[in-house]
């Protein structure tokens, strides 16, 4: 037998080397770009500075760069990517669709009508500060996007949840919540509207310890609360039936995961706009590399921090001093690999 | 082979009444059925005369619209849903794999209902995968992926994953569809090892005369109701087969099991011209 397992106590799990190895190379190559990246700048710092600043060995005005500037940022970079790769693998499983993820389903649009409503409606013609900005914009952003699922599951009952038809149901979705922001942007004051479409493109710009408590928080209520969940993944990838036939609570599970799964794409909107693509494409090379059926979590996890941190990096050196969105560079890297993977999985349907 | 000290549960499985409606159009209509411990029973009937909807309900994969499947006395809706993994396994019809899933890993599944999240691992579970696959012969393909399989091996390895579930009662829906004649017969051969082991099986079968040399009992469906419930030698006459199948047919017994042989000859009426039409 090849499978085997570890044990401690009461505690086991299956014993997967190249899940492992996985999980382990992509944290390390994600940690070490957050430290060239720390460094990278108007005011440039050597990796072996910025570890030093991080064990509180450095200058004050490495310090002052780094910690209050810097880090926030790359924290929240790696957060998001977390938490997108989770809630993308999570998505993909429980929809059996390698097509399904939250920026596609049309999600992470009812999390930008959410956040910028608030931007919007929130503010008293300036800019929105304060309490409203650190609990409101994500809190905007978690019911948009729940209300966005909520409302892409209703049609997807209808169109069915096989091939092309749950991006479909989020294509038009998404084009009906863009026009909502579009609506909202154009009844907003000029701060109001300049601040929410940079937003919208996805940006890690001028991220502070504000946006990332909130990222924080969600993300460590649910990544604890979906290690349970998590087990049934294996079962609900084999069908409906099947799953049922395991004992699966299919309604209560699949339902659970998916508002895990919107939580956590929702609060990265809020945090740093709609960042397009890491959710599909994380999972897809965390299975890959792990060379398993179904994404891996702790994988998914991984690759899309490194994915995240690694585009901030491309996104703030490549037309430096000018800092591009970093959502455009997982654009230019997502989009062409939604291309293969639509003609991928179409050879599979035909065959 | 298994740990069945946690379930309580007693493998009579028990329709009362049960009705499933489809809609305007019922697809079982108030079907009473029982299905004795250790017999290995199979229903037939032809297309859409709710054989699969009834075996869907049996194992709780669908809920009767009125009557009730009761699962050792108890209402199979009541009990939760991973106690009655642990007595009942179900393996839909063709079901479909995830690409790139290798056998052990698809018969590793069948032990989930008796797994705990954190402890999802143990040399039992591994013990009971192993004879799971050796039982089916599968034991060979352990390492290989599902999608390089052929059809035959394929149904072995999903029964084999139902079979790791260690459930007393087994339910399977057209295990056979879609394998060649050769195939068809592993597959029940495999069935009826199981049955011979002390498992109860109920399976949806198409080919009549397959049904009559495996199962003990045949019960036949048309137009949702049992129309025909007995031995093979009893539910396989030239009455019954031309009232639910409409089908004109000569029955021979099997030279070296005694069993009944359906010689198909044509239809008993024109199309249209139904007999089961009340």
């Amino acid at each position: 037998m090849s499978v085997r397992g570890i044990r401690v106590g009461r505690i086991s799990v299956p014993w997967r080397p190249r899940h492992l190895v996985v999980v382990l190379a992509a944290s390390l190559v994600a940690l070490a770009v957050a430290v060239v990246s720390a460094g990278v700048g108007d005011f440039s710092i050597a990796p072996s500075r910025v570890l030093a600043v991080l064990v509180g060995g450095g200058e004050r005005r490495e310090e002052l760069v780094i910690l209050t500037i810097r880090l926030p940022r790359i924290l929240v970079a790696l957060l998001v990517g977390v938490a997108l790769g989770v809630s993308g693998a999570v998505v993909q499983t429980t929809a059996r669709n390698a097509l399904a993820s939250p920026d596609l389903l049309g999600i992470t649009a009812g999390a930008s009508v959410g956040a910028v409503a608030v931007i919007v409606l929130g503010g008293d013609g300036g800019t929105v500060s304060g309490l409203l900005d650190t609990v409101g914009v994500p809190a905007g952003a978690l019911v948009g996007g729940l209300l966005a699922a909520a409302l892409v599951l209703l049609i997807i009952r209808r169109t069915g949840s096989g091939g092309l038809q749950p991006i479909l149901v989020g294509v038009g979705v998404s084009a009906l919540l863009g026009g909502l922001v579009s609506w909202m942007m154009v009844e907003a004051s000029i701060n109001d509207a300049a601040r929410a479409n940079v937003w919208l493109t996805g940006s890690l710009n001028g991220r502070s310890w504000g946006e990332l408590w909130p990222l924080l928080l969600v993300v460590l209520v649910c990544l604890p609360l979906l290690v349970p969940l998590s087990t049934r993944l294996g079962a609900i990838d084999l069908g409906a039936d099947v799953a049922r036939g395991l004992g699966v609570s299919m309604l209560r599970t699949q339902g659970a995961l998916l508002v895990l799964a919107v939580l956590l794409a929702s609060v990265t909107t809020a945090a740093a706009g709609p960042i397009a693509f890491v959710a599909l494409v994380s999972p897809h090379l965390a299975r890959l590399a792990s060379g398993s059926s179904r994404p891996p979590l702790a994988a998914s996890a991984a690759i899309g921090a490194l994915l995240v941190v690694a585009s901030d990096l491309v996104a703030r050196t490549v037309l430096a001093p000018i800092q591009v969105p970093v959502g455009a560079i997982t654009a230019l890297v997502g989009a062409p690999f939604l291309l293969w993977l639509l003609i991928r999985t179409r050879r599979e349907v035909r065959r | 082979m298994t740990d069945k000290t946690d379930t309580t549960v007693t493998p009579l499985l028990e329709a009362g009444a049960v009705s499933v409606r489809y809609g305007a159009a019922t697809a079982v209509d108030a079907v009473d059925l029982r299905i004795e411990p250790g017999s290995l029973t199979s229903i037939i009937g032809p297309n859409g005369c709710g054989k699969s909807t009834l075996l869907r309900a049996l194992g709780r994969l669908l809920a009767p619209d009125t009557g009730e499947v009761r699962l050792g006395g108890v209402p199979i809706g009541e009990l939760p849903t991973r106690e009655v993994a642990r007595v009942l396994g179900i393996l839909p019809q063709s079901p479909q794999a995830p690409d790139g899933l290798t056998v052990a890993d698809l018969v590793a599944r069948g032990r989930d209902p008796h797994r705990r999240w954190y402890d999802q691992w143990s040399r039992a579970d591994e013990q009971v995968v192993a004879e799971s696959l050796r039982r089916t012969g599968m034991s060979a393909f352990a390492d290989r992926q599902l999608d390089s399989l052929s059809g035959g091996q394929r149904q072995r390895a999903w029964i084999a994953m139902a079979l790791a579930q260690g459930t007393d009662i087994l339910l399977l829906d057209e295990p056979t569809t879609f394998l060649d004649v050769v195939h068809q017969i592993d597959v029940l051969e495999l069935v009826r090892e199981l049955h011979l082991s002390g498992i109860t099986v109920v399976m949806v079968l198409h080919d009549l005369s397959l049904a009559a040399r495996y199962a003990d009992r045949l019960v036949a469906m048309s137009a949702g109701r049992v129309v025909a419930d007995g031995t093979p030698g009893e539910v396989l006459t030239r009455p019954i087969l031309d009232r639910v199948f409409d089908l004109d047919c000569e029955i021979v017994p099997d030279a070296r099991t005694g069993r009944p042989i359906v010689v198909p000859i044509g239809r008993a009426r024109p199309e249209g011209a139904s007999a089961r039409a009340e």
